[in-house]
C-alpha cells in the first residue's frame, strides 16, 4: 500500500521535474519578450539595452521602483518605469509607464491587474482614448501628480470605477516620483513638488 | 459518447461549477478551460484505467489525485511557456482542475473499472461536453454583457449588460442555459 503510493509519486516527481525543465526556458523567454515588448511601446526609440541598465530609484514615499533606462547614441531619451499600487479595487496592480525627460508621460502599459472586468479592467484603454479628459498620454508630470477630477484633478475616471482609477493614477505618479527622483535636470523641483502633493493626499 | 448531451457533466450532472462560474466571462476563455480540464480528463483516465490493478483499494483517492494533479501541472506549465496570454487570464483556475470534480468523478466511477480504450473515450466524451457547455455558457455571457462574440463585435456594447460578465450573470445564465437543455432533452 505503502510501496505503491510511493511509486505513483516518485513517478509523477519525475514527470513534473522533466516538464519543469522542458518548460522552464520558453517561460523566462516569454516574460522577458513581454517585458521588452512593453518597454519599447512606453519609452522613445532607442538603441540600448534596458532590461540590462535597469536600476533601482527611491519613490517620494519611500518605496523603490524598477527603471529601464532608454538611450539613443548614448544619450539619455526617457525611461520606462515599472510601478505598482496596493490601492486597486481587489489587489495589486502592476503598471509600466514611459517618460520622455522632460517628465511627459508617453505611453503606459497594465501589466498586471485583478480589477472588476468591464469596469476598473477598462484601464489599459481607458486612459488613452481621446475622449473629454480621460487621455494621459502626453500630460507632463512636472506640474504635479494626476488626480481624478472627484479628487480635484483633471484626468475623467472610467465610469463607475473611480476606486480602481485613483489606484492607476496612484501608480503613474509613484512611477513618476521614482523617475524625477534620478533626473538631475528636473529633479530637484518636482520632487519638492511632489512631497506637497503627497502631504495632500494624507489629508484626504 | 454519452458525456455531450445526455450526460453533460455541466448542464446535466451540475458537476465541476466552481471553473464553470468562473470561466466563462467570455467565450474564448471558457473554451480554454474546457480543452484544458478535457486534456487532463483524457490523460488521467488513460493513467488510472492502466494502473486500477496496480493501486490499492484502500488508498486509491490519494493516488487518484496524485495522478491528475501531475497532468494539471503539466498544462499549467505547458501554457505558461506557450500561451502566456491564455495563462494571463485563466490562470488561477487551472491549478483548480485538480480538485475539479469531474475529473475524479470519471476516475472514480469509470476508468476504475473499465479498460485504457474505454476510458479514454470517456474522457473524449465527457470532456467535450464541459468544453461545449463552457464555450456556449462563455459565448452567452460575453454576447450579453459585452455585445461580443470569440472578441468580434456583433452589437454595439451599449446594448450590453454588465452584469452577464460579473459573477451574477453566470449564474443567471447558467441557470437559463440548463432549464433549456433539460426542456429539449425530455422532448
Amino acid at each position: 500500500m505503502f510501496l505503491s503510493l510511493t511509486i505513483i509519486c516518485v513517478v509523477a516527481g519525475a514527470i513534473l521535474a522533466g516538464v519543469n525543465m522542458m518548460t522552464m526556458e520558453p517561460i523566462a523567454a516569454s516574460k522577458a519578450a513581454t517585458l521588452e515588448k512593453a518597454i519599447q511601446d512606453v519609452t522613445p526609440a532607442f538603441d540600448n539595452k534596458p532590461t540590462e541598465e535597469a536600476y533601482m530609484a527611491v519613490t517620494g514615499d519611500g518605496d523603490s521602483l524598477k527603471i529601464y533606462p532608454a538611450k539613443k547614441d548614448g544619450k539619455f531619451v526617457g525611461a520606462a518605469v515599472e510601478s505598482n499600487t496596493m490601492k486597486g479595487f481587489s489587489g495589486e496592480i502592476k503598471v509600466i509607464v514611459g517618460f520622455d525627460v522632460e517628465g511627459k508621460l508617453l505611453n503606459y502599459a497594465v501589466l498586471q491587474h485583478a480589477e472588476t472586468p468591464g469596469l476598473g479592467a477598462k484601464m489599459q484603454e481607458w486612459f488613452r482614448m481621446e475622449d473629454k479628459n480621460q487621455n494621459v498620454l502626453g500630460r507632463s508630470l512636472a506640474n504635479g501628480e494626476l488626480k481624478v477630477t472627484k479628487d480635484g484633478g483633471d484626468v475623467d475616471a472610467i465610469t463607475a470605477a473611480t476606486i480602481s482609477s485613483r489606484a492607476f493614477l496612484n501608480a503613474v505618479n509613484r512611477a513618476y516620483s521614482a523617475f524625477a527622483g534620478t533626473d538631475t535636470v528636473t529633479g530637484a523641483t518636482a520632487s519638492s513638488d511632489n512631497t506637497t502633493k503627497e502631504g495632500g493626499n494624507n489629508n484626504e | 459518447m454519452n458525456g455531450i448531451i445526455k450526460e453533460n457533466p455541466t448542464f446535466v450532472l451540475l458537476l465541476g461549477m466552481c471553473p464553470t462560474l468562473g470561466t466563462t466571462s467570455s467565450a474564448i476563455n471558457g473554451m480554454s478551460m474546457g480543452l484544458a480540464t478535457m486534456f487532463v480528463l483524457i490523460c488521467s483516465n488513460i493513467a488510472i484505467s492502466a494502473l486500477k490493478n496496480v493501486i490499492p483499494d484502500m488508498v486509491r483517492i490519494p493516488g487518484y489525485i496524485v495522478v491528475i494533479a501531475t497532468f494539471v501541472t503539466v498544462v499549467q506549465m505547458c501554457m505558461e511557456a506557450y500561451v502566456p496570454a491564455l495563462y494571463a487570464s485563466l490562470g488561477l483556475f487551472i491549478p483548480l482542475i485538480v480538485v475539479n470534480c469531474i475529473v475524479l468523478g470519471r476516475a472514480e466511477a469509470f476508468a476504475a473499472k473499465n479498460g485504457i480504450v474505454a476510458s479514454a473515450f470517456d474522457g473524449i466524451g465527457i470532456g467535450l461536453g464541459f468544453t461545449i457547455a463552457l464555450t456556449l455558457l462563455g459565448a452567452v455571457r460575453e454576447l450579453l454583457g459585452t455585445g461580443k462574440l470569440f472578441n468580434l463585435a456583433i452589437i454595439p456594447e451599449e446594448f450590453g449588460s454588465l452584469i452577464f460578465v460579473l459573477a451574477p450573470g453566470a449564474f443567471i445564465a447558467l441557470g437559463f442555459l440548463v432549464a433549456i437543455v433539460n426542456k429539449l432533452r425530455k422532448a
